[in-house]
């Protein structure tokens, strides 16, 4: 039997409501539902284990920051830094999310339904087999993937109103995968745009179907869109910029 | 890292201080202890054709003496009394006591001037800040007050009892002190009779900016970014006739290279501001939430290095660091919106 509990946050600080979390999820709790969220940061943060975090309401900055294992479900908007260097586990946000979405994220899964702020993706990483999944359903704003040093960010921009500039500013690994054209202008200095392959398709579909099913959306338009592929122009886009040899 | 709160009924409607202090506070995180403080617009009906002036007196000077002498000068004092303040153990302790004046400039005595008796109130707020010791101006405005000290938001409340103001428009500010800890005149807002301020952020070009302003005469004596930006605000707008929008992509201007894509007469207008207002430009991580008796402005710096949040619902207009302190207040608030860096959000109240 799975045992669950219930919490309501309304007018708590969060560190009471973080260790409840985190007891709960120690003795075996594998559902936790909390209500009336309102602001409280580091929500699910350094949690570590197999249970699912169901959020109503907005939490705070710094959602699932340190996170190895869970899933947080959120109905509601986030704030800044959801996902701040996750370790993996998975983040489905139901509504839109501040700046700096993914920080230094370096595993797991990250998936909103909303628009992102400035800054989405900053400095993502990989390792061997950790390569962490950032997929945006709307539109994410200017300098997504700055510093971005690995994973995977998609972005679906279902609304069709991403007008982001300066994106992939500083990239030097991973992949960004923006659904329909990108103006070559709006691309930094150090990213380049490159046809999305059969295999590119092959390997994002799965990813695409899951954040399709999470939302209640139908996969197929998804899977047979259009998609612009930014990768580094190298894997050292500033060698002469900040460095002399 | 600072929190910044404001809101706005365009039909004037009064809000007690105690939503304001109730959203503030759901940003404690961002702010340190050391600073708070909240302005209010619409709080003094009963004197609403007298210049409010809020002077915080250091009781180990003897300021108050040179400042009633100063104002008898320059205009006539109808009410002044003690701002009233309840103790609060946990503020930063001090000598400071506030005062507020009820005061009418002499307009005769700045001749040729558009603006007579705000001129006189600015030339006085410049020499006071400046030159008599122990006493600071942090507001000078009709119907308009600034309450502050060194404290966390709701101790800083608690000791003004802000709840008791009713006011139709509201700034507030939770600092994130990194320098002069313990002064209360230094966290934000700022005010100089129309212009209030609060700001999250650091301006990097403090020092050109304050060396344009100086040149106009305006006396930067706080040291603060909001004090900067509110003379800065009170030059392009009131002296220079800049609408406000044109006065905030003066501060904030799109990058050269976005100028010359936008069309001609468009890259031309923005051009000649980059050129007539390089000096104004203010450089650095900033979101700066300003307000005059008939508006609340908000904008960010052109890299989106600070947060902003605005919220709409019915007449009330809600510019905050976060949607939390927003929903703090307005729990059913009708949209969430994140504007683009450097696009201004501009609330009028309503004729």
């Amino acid at each position: 039997m799975t045992k669950s509990l219930t919490i309501d946050a309304k007018g708590m600080h969060y560190t009471p409501l973080n260790r409840q979390i985190r007891e709960a999820v120690a003795n075996g709790v594998r559902e936790v539902t909390v209500n009336g969220v309102l602001g409280q940061r580091f929500i699910g943060s350094g949690l570590q284990g197999d249970a699912t975090i169901t959020i109503h309401g907005v939490p705070g900055g710094d959602l699932a920051m340190f996170m190895s294992g869970p899933t947080i479900i959120v109905h509601g908007n986030a704030d800044h830094a959801p996902g701040n260097t996750m370790d993996s586990g998975k983040v489905v946000i139901h509504g839109s999310a501040g700046d700096a979405v993914a920080h230094s994220m370096r595993g797991g899964k990250i998936f909103i339904r909303g628009n992102i702020g400035y800054r989405g993706g900053i400095h993502m990483k990989q390792y061997e087999e950790k390569r962490p999944i950032l997929v945006v359903g709307g539109a994410a704003q200017t300098f997504l993937g700055e510093y971005m040093a690995g994973g995977l960010l998609i972005v679906l921009d279902l609304d069709e109103t991403m007008h982001a500039c300066g994106i992939g500013s500083g990239i030097h690994g991973g992949e960004i995968i923006i659904r329909g054209d990108v103006d070559d202008a709006s691309l930094a200095a150090g990213a380049k745009k490159v046809p999305l392959t059969d295999e590119d398709r092959k390997r994002i579909a799965p990813v695409i179907r899951e954040f399709a099913g999470d939302f209640g959306l139908d996969p197929e338009p998804l899977l047979n869109a259009d998609y612009t592929r930014i990768v580094p122009a190298s894997a050292r886009p500033f060698a002469g910029k900040y460095t002399w040899e | 890292m600072c929190g910044i709160f404001g809101v706005m009924d365009k039909r004037r409607q009064m809000m007690d201080g105690s939503g304001i202090r109730q959203a503030l506070s759901m940003m404690n995180e961002r702010g340190s202890g050391e600073g708070a403080g909240y302005a209010a617009y619409g709080i003094y009906p009963e004197y609403q054709d007298c210049y409010a002036l809020h002077v915080f007196f250091d009781n180990a000077c003897d300021g108050k003496a040179v400042v009633d002498a100063m104002l008898e000068e320059w205009g006539t004092i109808e009410h002044d009394e003690v701002i009233p303040t309840y103790d609060q153990p946990n503020l930063r302790a001090t000598c400071t006591t506030p005062w507020r004046y009820f005061f009418v400039p002499d307009p005769s005595l700045a001749p040729g001037s558009a603006s007579p008796e705000r001129d006189v109130i600015t030339s006085l707020v410049m020499r006071i800040n400046a030159n008599v010791d122990g006493a600071q101006v942090v507001s000078s405005g009709k119907n308009v007050g600034v309450f502050k000290a060194s404290g966390w938001p709701e101790d800083v409340a608690n000791f003004y009892r802000i709840e008791d103001y009713e006011g139709y428009l509201w700034l507030a500010h939770n600092q994130y002190t990194t320098s002069n800890p313990g002064r209360w005149e230094k966290p934000d807002p700022f005010n100089l009779h129309d212009w209030s301020v609060v700001e999250n952020g650091k301006i990097t070009s403090y020092g050109t900016n304050r060396r344009y302003i100086e040149s106009f005469g305006y006396t930067c004596s706080l040291e603060t970014d909001s004090e900067l930006i509110t003379y800065v605000i009170d030059l392009l707008v009131r002296q220079h006739g800049l609408d406000i929008d044109l006065a905030i992509r003066a501060l904030s201007p799109p990058f050269w290279e976005d100028i010359d894509l936008m069309p001609e007469a468009e890259a031309d207008l923005n051009r000649a501001l980059r050129l007539a207002y390089g000096s104004a430009t203010m450089n650095g991580p900033y979101t700066v939430l300003a307000a005059n008796p008939d508006m609340m402005v908000g904008f960010t710096d052109r890299g989106k290095l600070r947060p902003m949040v605005v919220g709409e619902c019915g007449d009330r207009l809600y510019v905050a660091s976060e949607e939390a302190a927003i929903r703090a207040m307005e729990p059913g608030v009708e949209s969430i919106t994140m504007p683009a860096a450097g696009e201004p959000v501009i609330g009028r109240v309503a004729p």
